[in-house]
């Protein structure tokens, strides 16, 4: 099965550079830089799925109270953090020659911004908690309150006018097929990077925790 | 309903015979007062979103010290295990204790606002003070924001002290956590300020108050699972 997910996931993140290379169409305001795109909606839809695992899970851990499911959230949580960072960077890539600057304090931008810096005090929070049990509870209540939080943050921020562009939805212009398949390959390559990378990292996790178990040194 | 009245009556009771928290308040308030002014030149002609980001971050910082301070005596001879033994459902401790610190720091707020107004804006040009056109709703806004950043500051004020970085950790998690606050309270503010009409800042105040909503009853029930025991 993990074999199975490896070369599944390996397939489909080749295809996938390779159709944003290639096959799909160059667009025409934006140029090449365009293509970086797929990538930026990759790492953040998966990055999106990941804070929605920790979300679930953490739920989960407060109600039957077993060490997996704490487990299983702050693993998300940690990949959850690379692939934002991913986000946040192909972003700011895209953003430079496209509006003229690194960075601005759009809603989405803002919103990211704080998501990425809610889920940094999550990981703070995990090292700084004390005994076992109460950093899964801490941690696990934090996540909620920060997933809750995080669409009115969103609200709020949308109270002044954004320029990040809305693809999709009422307002949005269509896109070349191409393009969209691309996208999609995209989509489900990351999607399945983050399943592997998830099950990867909870089993080093799950490995760690036997050792300390038994009395063993971590680290 | 009683309950929450009584936690409120004996916070409030500890506070007028120890006076610990409110003139820390507000001398820290007035310290950042000063810290503002000189950052800013002592000139009075800043904008009004100027003054009403400087009211808001006064209030929040030192909100914070004061809810920080309000765990921490519980912590004091073990007394909020006993708070917890008593027969009461711990949503109605933090609610209890959410009341009895918002109007703990609502009050400091309000000796401080004179003075805010007294140095920023009483000479700003065409800065008309009405009462019921800018003192009042002004003042509404102040209570809806500090009840937003109360609600999740007492939640994680007793979260925080139990951790290892305790006190360290408040500010950190409750900073990112009220930014609908901060853009709210300060957009609704500076719009009061110029002189604005309600509808203009309508949605932000929709905002604010499901804040509030939310964030009440989301605080309260995971409050449960928050002091579950003292062990580890």
């Amino acid at each position: 099965m993990r074999k199975i997910l490896f070369f599944l996931t390996f397939a489909l993140m080749v295809l996938a550079t390779w159709m944003t290379l290639f096959y799909a169409p160059t667009e025409v305001v934006m140029g090449h830089v365009q293509r970086i795109f797929y990538f930026h909606m990759g790492t953040v839809w998966a990055a999106t799925v990941a804070f929605t695992v920790v979300f679930v899970a953490s739920i989960y851990y407060l109600v039957k109270e077993t060490a997996k499911w704490d487990t299983l959230a702050y693993c998300s949580a940690e990949i959850g953090m690379l692939l934002l960072t991913l986000t946040i960077i192909t972003g700011s890539i895209w953003a430079k020659p496209v509006w003229g600057t690194w960075w601005t304090w759009d809603p989405q931008l803002t919103t990211t911004f704080i998501l990425w810096v809610l889920y940094a005090v999550y990981l703070v929070l995990r090292s700084g908690a004390g005994g076992r049990g109460k950093k899964a509870r801490y941690s696990a209540i934090f996540a909620i309150i920060a997933y809750v939080d995080l669409p009115v943050v969103y609200v709020s921020a949308r109270i002044k006018r954004g320029i990040s562009p809305v693809v999709f939805g009422p307002g949005g212009g269509g896109i070349d097929p191409a393009m969209m398949h691309t996208l999609l390959v995209t989509l489900l390559g990351f999607t399945l990077l983050f399943v592997l990378l998830l099950g990867e990292r909870t089993r080093i996790m799950n490995m760690e925790n036997q050792l300390y178990a038994r009395g063993g040194r971590v680290g | 309903m009683r309950n929450i009245l009584l936690i409120f009556r004996k916070d409030f009771l500890v506070e007028w015979r120890s006076k610990q928290i409110f003139p820390t308040m507000f001398v820290f308030s007035l310290l950042l007062l000063l810290v503002f002014n000189v950052a800013f030149e002592f000139r009075s002609d800043v904008d009004s979103r100027a003054v009403s980001a400087v009211i808001w971050i006064t209030f929040i910082f030192s909100g914070l010290l004061a809810l920080g301070r309000s765990f921490s005596l519980e912590k004091e001879n073990n007394a909020f295990a006993f708070l917890l033994l008593t027969p009461v459902s711990r949503s109605y401790i933090y609610l209890g204790k959410l009341l009895s610190n918002t109007v703990m720091v609502l009050l400091s707020e309000l000796f401080i606002l004179p003075l805010f107004l007294l140095f920023f804006l009483f000479d700003a040009d065409g800065a008309s003070l009405s009462f019921t056109g800018t003192i009042l709703p002004f003042l509404g806004v102040m209570v809806l924001g500090t009840i937003g950043f109360v609600s999740l500051g007492t939640f994680f004020s007793s979260m925080a002290l139990n951790t290892k970085l305790r006190d360290m950790m408040l500010p950190l998690l409750v900073f990112p956590l009220i930014i609908p606050v901060v853009i709210t309270s300060v957009g609704i503010c500076s719009s009061i300020l110029e002189g604005r009409p309600p509808d203009y800042y309508a949605f932000s105040l929709q905002v604010l108050v499901s804040f509030d909503i939310i964030f009440i009853l989301l605080c309260s029930i995971l409050f449960e699972y928050l002091i579950e025991d003292s062990g580890d």
